[in-house]
Parts: C-alpha cells; structure tokens; sequence
C-alpha cells in the first residue's frame, strides 16, 4: 500500500475565489450566505444561499467554452487550474496515462436543464443548443478538467448527493493507494442555484429562510450554496522525489449505508463511516483534533451526527473540536465535501480551526465543542471530514498532518 | 365535500387507509404517517385547498399550524381558509 499526500489544492465557493481568500474568510469567520441573485427569485418561497457574486464567466472562458461548460463545469476547471497549479505537475508520457479525474457533483448541468427546460416549456422554443447534452451531463467537469490537462487515466463521476465530493475522493485515495494511479485530480463541484434547483429543495420543508446555524438551539434548516474545490492527491514517494510541497496527507476512508430510511439519517450508519475511517487509517481516537462535520442546519442531521460522534469517541468527544463550515458557505449538496476539506487542511497546515458561525444558543443534543462563531488556533494532527447524504449513504475522509 | 372530509381523505390516502378508519382524535403517528408522509399531505393540503401551510420539518411544533391530531388539522385548515376568505 502506498501513501497519499495533497500536494495541490484551489476553490471557488461563496467565501472566496481562490485558496488565499476562502482561508482567510474562514479565519474571519466571514459569511458567504445572502440574498440570491437569480430568475424568479421573487416566486421562491426561499430567497437565501451562498451564491457566488460578481462572478464573469467571460473573464475566465471565451465564447465556444462557454457554450460547452456549465457554471458547474466552468468552477471545476477554475479550482482545478488552481489546485494543478499549486502541485507544479505537468501530465505527459506514462505519468499522464497514470492519473485520472474524479470529481463528485449532484445536479451536474443543473442551470443548463433549468434554462433549455425554460426555452422549450415556458418560451415554447422548438429548437434548443446543440451542446445542451454535453453541458448537462454530470462527467462534464471531470471529461473537461481531464481534457484540459491530458489526464489520461481513471476519469468518472461520482453522484451521492450530499456525500458526492467525499466518495469520489475516496475513490481517488484508493486508487493511488492501491497503486493504480499516481496522481489523481479529484474533489466537487455544484452550481444548483437555479429558479428549478432551488424550488425542488423548498418542497422538503427544511430549508431555512434566514441563516444556517448548525448545532444552535435556534437553528431553522439548511441553506444551499455552489461552487468546487479540487485537490491533487499523489502518490507520497512521487511527490517526494519531485521535492513537491506537501499539503497533509490522506490518512483514511470509510464509506456505509444506512439501508434505512431515504431522507432521515441514522446514527449508526454515521458511525459506522467515522470509525470506519479510523480504522482504516489505522489511527486512535484519541488522535483526532478536530472534526468537519456533516453540520447542516438541520435538527435531523444535527442531533443525528452529534450523537454518532459522541458514540464513535466516547469521552474524548469531548476534548475535540467538531465545527460546521456549512453556516458560512452553506450546502454545496455535491460540492460540499470538497469544500469542506479545505478546513480540514487550514487546521492541520495553519493550525487555524474554522469556527461554526450564527451560533445563538446550545442545544443540550449538541453538547460537543462547535467551535462556536470564532475561528480557534490549535495543534491539530488528524482530521476527519464527515459526508452523510440522502439516500443514507456516508462517507469520512481521515487526513493527517505531514 | 366538507374541508374536515377532504382533510379526511387526504390523510387517509397517506395512510393507506379507509377514510372510516380515520378518527378525529387520532394522531398521525397512530395512523402510521412518518415525516415524510407528513410533508406530502400538507402539500396536498395545500394544493387541494389553494393555501400556504406554514410548517418547517426542522421544528414541526413552531409553527402556527397544529399537527398534534386529525380535528387539530381541519382546524387548522379551516382557520387558514377562512382567513383566506376575509
């Protein structure tokens, strides 16, 4: 078995456009949630998310681009050009062929459905774009991403819901683990910030109208956000020969299902997955400093993911610090494990914990320590990321301080 | 039909139920209705009486709307009917 190092991370996501700025905005414990911008806003009953403003698609891509790549696409390629960027690889001859892309996304093509749905329904429009297939497909971003720099090995798409990011960087970590590859480029992205997109959640009744405030007493539902975040992860004696500077290491994963309940989460599948990931790093609990949770918002997930940790970690859940990025990026449903990650990077690299902010009052169900509205320095040497989606499926990324 | 017999029919279809097996002081967890089967009948609340239920499933007790029985719901619809009216 080989071990897997980071050597390469870039976003863009409510809080930032790029690393630099989504670490300090977490540091500030800035929020990235406010009034969405979009067509028909005035006919949802939700008019709240982590939308990312100002945001030119010209500035980045020209006009045959735009007509192949999503808004989901067009952030993939933003972070991956960041991420690839940072780790100084170049992919040609056998190292091409041995490296691969696998991003997580929920909705894909979501805006570019949403629009062509609109043309054909609402305009009653009897000709659409001949790309409109190639835009809204899920494999778009991972295809593009794969296409831009000639990663020529194992490319997919991963499509867990709100586990999306944390599956496919899973899979990505075994795949180097297990020598099958040698880098592979992977992480989420999710644009579902559309009239369509939004209105679909609105239906579950538990989406907030105000703020996202995990773990709070006074908590009252999720809210949705966009965005990517991509990372390299490489093969640690490759990296090492290369003399490429070493973000963290991936340590461990575990993934289970609830085979229970479509939509309400289960503790034991949770906790199943978290020392699943452990286990699999072959790490002690004690190890573990800090937690990024699943944190939605939501009594279900809240009280649900509060009590698997308690179980997984007995007393010492009660020494570490589990915190909700969530309530400054909101839920980027597929994108979400991969943005999240980056926190769990900031507080093994910096030693810097991202607070979980629109904390107001503490819920007797959530008795662990939220980090509570202040970003926290600390000494940090392993990290979890937890993912627990519809559908009941869970996924936890161990990583480890290098 | 009478908004306490739709409501009846309603949650009786979510139940897989007879509306005659329905009681008035029923609770929807002594018909079987989950969480899940509670947000699809207020929708069809919603949809068959042309109202906005006010509920969120984080907290299901904050809003205005009682859920606590069967005759808590007709009431409740009947209150927002009639508000709709004036």
């Amino acid at each position: 078995m080989r071990r897997v190092v980071i050597t390469g991370a870039g976003t863009i996501n409510p809080l930032g456009s790029d690393m630099p700025s989504t670490l300090l905005a977490m540091q500030e414990g800035r929020c990235g949630i406010g009034p969405l911008e979009i067509a028909d806003v005035d006919r949802l009953a939700i008019q709240i998310g982590g939308q990312i403003k100002g945001y030119d698609e010209g500035a980045h891509f020209n006009r045959q681009q735009i007509a192949l790549y999503d808004r989901f696409t067009q952030f993939a390629l933003l972070a991956a050009r960041e991420a690839i960027g940072q780790s100084g690889l170049t992919f040609s001859g056998e190292l091409a062929d041995q490296s691969g892309v696998i991003f997580g996304t929920s909705g894909g093509g979501l805006n570019t459905q949403d629009e062509n749905y609109r043309a054909v329904y609402e305009a009653g429009k009897n000709r659409v774009h001949p790309f409109i297939v190639p835009r809204l497909m899920n494999n778009a971003a991972a295809s593009h991403v794969s296409i831009e720099w000639n990663l020529r090995g194992p490319t997919f798409t991963v499509a867990t819901a709100c586990a999306s990011s944390n599956h496919a960087m899973g899979q990505a970590f075994n795949m180097v683990r297990s020598g099958m590859a040698k880098v592979m480029v992977t992480g989420g992205s999710e644009a579902m910030l559309c009239f369509g997109g939004i209105k679909a959640w609105e239906g579950l009744r538990v989406m907030s109208r105000d703020a996202c405030r995990p773990f709070s007493a006074t908590r009252s539902g999720m809210v949705q956000g966009e965005g990517a975040a991509v990372f390299v992860f490489e093969d640690y004696e490759h990296a090492r020969a290369r003399g490429a500077e070493i973000l963290c290491e991936v340590a461990g994963f575990a993934m289970s299902s609830d085979a229970c309940d479509i939509v309400t989460p289960s503790k034991q599948g949770a906790a199943r997955a978290i020392g699943g990931a452990l286990k699999d790093a072959k790490l002690p609990k004690d190890s573990v400093g800090y937690i990024n949770a699943h944190g939605t918002g939501t009594a279900a997930n809240d009280k649900t993911e509060c009590a698997a940790v308690a179980d997984v970690f007995g007393a010492h859940a009660d020494q570490l610090m589990m915190s909700s990025t969530k309530s400054m990026h909101g839920h980027l449903i597929g994108g979400t494990g991969a943005v999240e990650l980056i926190a769990c990077i900031m507080a093994l690299r910096d030693g810097i914990i991202a607070p979980t902010i629109g904390y107001e009052e503490a819920d007797p169900e959530c008795a662990l320590d939220v980090v509570p509205n202040v970003a926290r320095e600390a000494q940090v040497d392993v990290a979890l990321s937890n993912a627990f989606a519809f559908g009941g499926l869970n996924a936890v990324i161990a990583l480890r301080k290098h | 039909m009478s908004i306490k017999d739709q409501v009846i029919a309603i949650i009786a279809e979510q139940a897989m139920l007879e509306p005659s097996d329905i009681q008035m002081e029923n609770t929807l967890e002594d018909i079987g209705i989950d969480s899940l089967g509670l947000v699809e009948s207020i929708f069809a609340i919603e949809e068959t009486f042309d109202i906005s239920v006010p509920f969120n499933a984080n907290d299901p007790t904050a809003g205005d709307f009682d859920i606590s029985s069967v005759a808590a719901i007709v009431a409740a619809v009947e209150k927002l009917k009639s508000e709709q009216a004036a």
